[in-house]
């Protein structure tokens, strides 16, 4: 029988590890949305140096392990610029999810069916406006599924940050088994919160996406 | 002294690649005028559309809308096509907007009015083309007449100076295309400067006041309607029409 201290101990750990990854997801999820948005756009419609940067950008960042890019924005960059292990970890989350992110918003793009871009140009709407007003507003829609996806890879990417030595969930749990000797507890409860929330982010998606879903 | 025209193509070329689509195209057309062009599919029609909105710019030649050659180096696209309305054949509607909304973001993007201003014009005009009891419906809920009529809709709201359409009815069911016609013929009545591509050969004899019959990519003839279609000058045309007729009589 666990002592109800050690599971008040537990408790009062992973929910100061759930802030803290909950932080780092949100913080990675809108940076690659930014990232991934803005490089999908150049990719499509920009000429041809922009659009080979940001594909090289996409391949190079699918490329490399997570967990590099951590180390690297972590040990080499933070060196430069004051960043914090919370951000500089949440930055590279973000920077890696913008690579995926992209591959999705471009897809979405593309599936946009050309004749859409034809009409918004044709009332004299320009081309950034007719993308702005009339494609993003169609590919944001079509892209949800996939980005809902997205959104449960980076928030279990975010137990990568662990690494150095951010205290989110999976951190938390770690210290909690050490100081309680109880690891099938420390870690159960950590993949127990892991699955709840995974859960309630697929389904409110769920729900954007039906009430967003274009009708073709 | 006439009118200056709306529009005046003067040997206008186009190529795809080796491809020329356009082999010198020379017309004008006057204010109120309604010119239809007919021709067998792949001549270019669509193409010229395209050209005089500046979708597609043109190899070789040049385009005036009114005073202004929109095909000078520097001449403001964006700013030529508020001018210039145009109704596709595929409707091409902008599928997350509401009919209303369709009609609504030229307006508000474009024309910078305010929304309730905006709100105001739209539905006027989805009353003009019979359609403000389906102001709140999206695209996938309407019927493809009633599509293509939200895209005239959409297209008047900019008021343009000249309007093309392209194919307007091909898309249709037979049933359906009645409704879109009635509303191109009762703009032409009101005045609208219209160049139609269209295969609706009742349509051109009743509203076009000239057929303009293109084939690989020239002006083969064109003339009034009754002349064009009872004493057509050119053998490329009269086999065209007998064709057309052959078919319309199989149907």
């Amino acid at each position: 029988m666990v002592p109800l201290d050690k599971i008040i101990f537990l408790f009062e750990y992973l929910l100061q590890g759930l802030g803290v990854t909950i932080g780092a997801t949100l913080i990675a999820l809108a940076l690659g949305f930014a990232l991934g948005t803005s490089t999908a756009v150049i990719r499509v419609y920009g000429n041809r140096f922009a659009s080979t940067l940001a594909a090289a950008y996409g391949t190079i960042v699918r490329a490399v392990p997570v967990i590099v890019i951590i180390f690297i924005l972590f040990l080499v960059i933070a060196r430069f610029i004051d960043l914090s292990p919370f951000l500089s970890g949440a930055l590279a989350l973000g920077f890696a999810s913008g690579a995926y992110q992209s591959e999705i918003f471009r897809g979405a793009l593309l599936s946009v069916p050309p004749g859409q871009m034809k009409a918004a140009r044709a009332i004299g709407l320009s081309r950034f406006k007719a993308i702005r007003f009339i494609i993003m507003p169609q590919a944001l829609r079509l892209a949800i599924p996939a980005w809902s996806n997205e959104a449960t890879l980076v928030l279990k990417d975010s137990t990568l940050v662990y690494v150095i030595g951010v205290p989110e969930i999976l951190r938390q749990a770690q210290y909690v088994s050490a100081r309680t000797l109880q690891p099938f507890l420390a870690y159960g409860a950590a993949a127990a919160i892991y699955l709840v929330i995974t859960f309630l982010v697929t389904r409110v998606l769920h729900m954007v996406e039906r009430r967003n879903r274009l009708m073709l | 002294m006439r009118d200056l025209p709306i529009v005046r193509i003067e040997n206008v070329h186009k190529s795809f690649g080796s491809v020329e689509v356009l082999k010198g195209i020379s017309f004008a057309v006057q204010p109120q005028e309604v010119v239809v062009l007919i021709g067998p599919s792949g001549t270019g029609k669509s193409t010229l559309l395209q050209c005089i909105n500046l979708l597609t710019r043109p190899t070789q030649g040049k385009i005036w809308l009114e005073d202004q050659e929109i095909t000078a180096p520097g001449a403001d696209a964006d700013k030529v096509r508020q001018r210039i309305g145009m109704v596709f054949q595929e409707f091409n509607l902008f599928n997350h907007l509401t009919a209303l909304g369709n009609v609504m973001v030229g307006l508000t993007k474009v024309q910078g009015l305010k929304p309730a201003e905006a709100r105001k014009k739209a539905l006027w005009e989805l009353e003009r083309v019979g359609l403000s009891a389906h102001a709140d419906k999206y695209p996938a809920q309407l019927s493809g007449g009633q599509k293509q009529r939200v895209g005239i809709a959409r297209a008047l709201g900019m008021d343009p100076h000249v309007m093309l359409f392209d194919e307007p009815t091909s898309a249709l069911d037979p049933e359906l295309t009645g409704e879109v016609l009635a509303v191109m013929q009762k703009l032409a009545r009101e005045g609208m400067t219209m160049i139609v591509v269209s295969h609706e050969m009742g349509f051109a004899r009743e509203v076009a006041k000239r057929i303009i019959f293109m084939e690989d990519g020239d002006i083969v003839e064109q003339g009034p309607p009754q002349q064009l279609f009872t004493q057509p000058q050119h053998e490329r045309t009269r086999r065209f029409l007998r064709r057309l007729t052959d078919f319309a009589s199989s149907e």
